[in-house]
């Protein structure tokens, strides 16, 4: 039995290596989740189409969240949509989505390669939420994750997520239709990220997911105007991470449900900080413009290296870890 | 080295507009970018859109050419010389060359975009040949244009009233039922270009195609221009036929602003 047990083990560390070369134990579990790299891709990025997140766990994702969707399509602001400027980009795509109904045949193509698909859902209301939660849950979606932190929808996202009791209020009602893992993805633009992660946690969350986009705008000069459609976006990449690792830091003392932590992780240290931070497992969203489809090996081998340099035998021995020098 | 451009707008200035037919416009401004034929850029109207377009001039001076169909290629149709639009790209794959003789078939405005290549092949022997469809006699584009660089031009329309009567794909079988072509272009409806490609499988001839999908970053990011997983916007728009045919919306399917799929 023990030496079955042991070649079974055998064999999982040689596949590792084999694909990705990894030395140290890149598996993370977080609320019941178990995934084979500690790193999802973001919602938002490549997840209009099934097609598209199974690429994305077929090169490497440990799980992939979907775009936001909501009960109703809906076609987003006007282009341009996307902007680039110095630290990362700013996007206002207006929660364009098909509609839950017609989303169960991208849920479907997603789970093909058999690892976790997170559903992200947003609605106006606690009423709305749920409703889109039964229905990710009916589709197949390995947990949820509510989008209560999109910076630039009128009546939705952040809206709801900068205020505590609306927060707690939507996290007990999507609690409360579904029995699978439920993630509130909060927002960085708070007076205090903890008493909004507390919300959560009090509402019964299984974990969060910090932080979304900051607000931004960017103008174009020779015109003098906003050059998005929308006017304001969210600002995402390498600028914001200092932002994101200050928020996971402070929620990984507030609250005692595990963080997944993102914004602008773009290297396996990137990775590291946000883990000593609090984080028990990863985001990333605007590298996989530069990376694509090397995104996630890319990092899975550079946070490897990290982790055998220093002798750490897995992810999760360094969660948290800049906690302890207190 | 310069610094790689930011994907943000360059403000350009039109300095030449064209009237070709009575649905298509050819706007013109200065820009020294490199661009390779097949390529496209995003064309920002302030106020109204942005939107992907193909270049249809590829020189200092860059082309586009509007058919005025949606709200944006209506508001880009009405400017006139000395207006402002923005102008990210070029992006994308272009058309690749290879030596032999080639075959392009275009249908509709997909001759703006395969305008570009032909003046490149047929600088060279053998003259290419290319196969010009539309509807009906007034919406032919760049015939002259295309006969001025020396190709063997056939022109169809669907009613007859110029060229000989039929599909771009009729004359396309005809062609390659009586020469050997060691690759074919297209660009067009997307059904044409589905019957070009099982057109060509006889002869094993490699087909590249240009292909178009609602587009909203135009960088691999938003997801929304994806078939079957590829994203038209940074692997295509030109991507080889053997890439798509399996596809099961190619031809088919497409999806909308939300993501909803739609019949072609």
């Amino acid at each position: 039995m023990e030496k079955k047990l042991c070649i079974g083990r055998l064999q999982t560390i040689l596949t590792r290596q084999a694909l990705f070369g990894a030395m140290a134990d890149l598996t993370v579990e977080i609320a019941g989740l178990r995934l084979q790299t500690p790193f999802i891709l973001a919602s938002g990025i490549w997840g209009e189409t099934g097609a598209t997140l199974a690429r994305a766990l077929r090169a490497g994702a440990g799980a992939v969240v979907t775009k936001s969707i909501g009960l109703e399509p809906r076609a987003g602001y006007p282009n341009p949509t996307i902007v680039e400027v110095p630290g990362g980009f700013i996007n206002a795509m207006g929660l364009p989505n098909p509609g839950i109904d017609a989303y169960k045949y991208e849920i479907e193509e997603a789970l093909g390669p058999g690892k976790p698909v997170i559903g992200s859902i947003f609605g106006a209301n606690a009423r709305e939420f749920s409703a889109l939660a039964r229905k990710m849950e009916r589709f197949g979606a390995s947990a949820l994750e509510l989008n209560l932190s999109c910076p630039h929808a009128k009546g939705y996202g952040a809206q709801l997520g900068q205020d505590p009791g609306m927060t707690r209020k939507i996290t007990a009602a999507v609690k409360a239709a579904v029995r699978i893992p439920v993630f509130v993805k909060l927002t960085p633009v708070v007076a205090s990220i903890s008493a909004i992660g507390k919300a959560a946690e009090a509402g019964g969350a299984d974990g969060l997911s910090a932080v979304n986009t900051l607000r931004g705008m960017a103008i174009e000069l020779g015109l003098c105007r906003p050059v998005l459609g929308h006017g304001t976006g969210g600002y995402s990449g390498p600028g914001i991470k200092p932002v994101g690792v200050a928020c996971v830091y402070e929620l990984y003392d507030a609250v005692k449900i595990p963080i997944i932590g993102m914004g602008g992780i773009s290297t396996g240290e990137d990775a590291a900080e946000y883990l000593m931070a609090g984080a028990s497992a990863l985001q990333v969203g605007s590298i996989v413009y530069k990376k694509r489809d090397r995104t996630f090996r890319d990092l899975c081998r550079e946070l490897d290296r990290f982790l055998s340099a220093r002798k750490y035998r897995s992810t999760r021995a360094l969660t948290g870890m800049a906690h302890g020098g207190s | 080295m310069a610094q790689r451009a930011l994907h943000r707008p360059r403000i350009v200035t039109i300095c030449e507009k064209v009237v070709e037919t009575p649905l298509v416009t050819t706007l013109r401004w200065k820009d020294a970018t490199k661009a390779r034929p097949g390529q496209y850029v995003m064309v920002w109207v302030p106020g109204t859109d942005e939107i992907p377009m193909s270049l249809s001039d590829i020189g200092n001076a860059k082309g586009i050419a509007v058919h005025a169909k949606g709200q944006a290629t209506r508001a880009l149709s009405k400017l006139k010389v000395g207006d402002q639009i923005g102008v990210r790209g070029p992006y994308g794959h272009g058309f690749r060359h290879r030596p032999g003789k080639c075959l392009v078939v275009a249908g509709g405005t997909g001759i703006a975009c395969l305008a570009p290549l032909v003046e490149k092949l047929a600088q060279r022997w053998p003259r290419p040949s290319v196969v010009i469809g539309a509807k009906t006699r007034s919406e032919l584009l760049f015939v002259d244009r295309m006969r001025r660089t020396g190709a063997e031009v056939v022109v169809t329309t669907d009613d007859g009233t110029a060229g000989r009567k039929g599909f771009a794909t009729d004359a396309a079988y005809e062609l390659l039922n009586r020469n050997r072509y060691t690759q074919i272009y297209s660009c067009g409806p997307e059904v044409m270009m589905r019957i070009t490609a099982s057109l060509a499988q006889c002869q094993s001839a490699p087909v590249q195609l240009s292909l178009e999908r609602y587009m909203k970053c135009g960088i691999g990011i938003c997801d929304s221009c994806s078939m079957g997983g590829l994203h038209i916007c940074v692997e295509g728009p030109v991507l080889d036929a053997r890439r798509v045919a399996h596809l099961p919306e190619f031809g088919r399917y497409r999806r909308d602003a939300c993501g909803r799929r739609e019949k072609i």
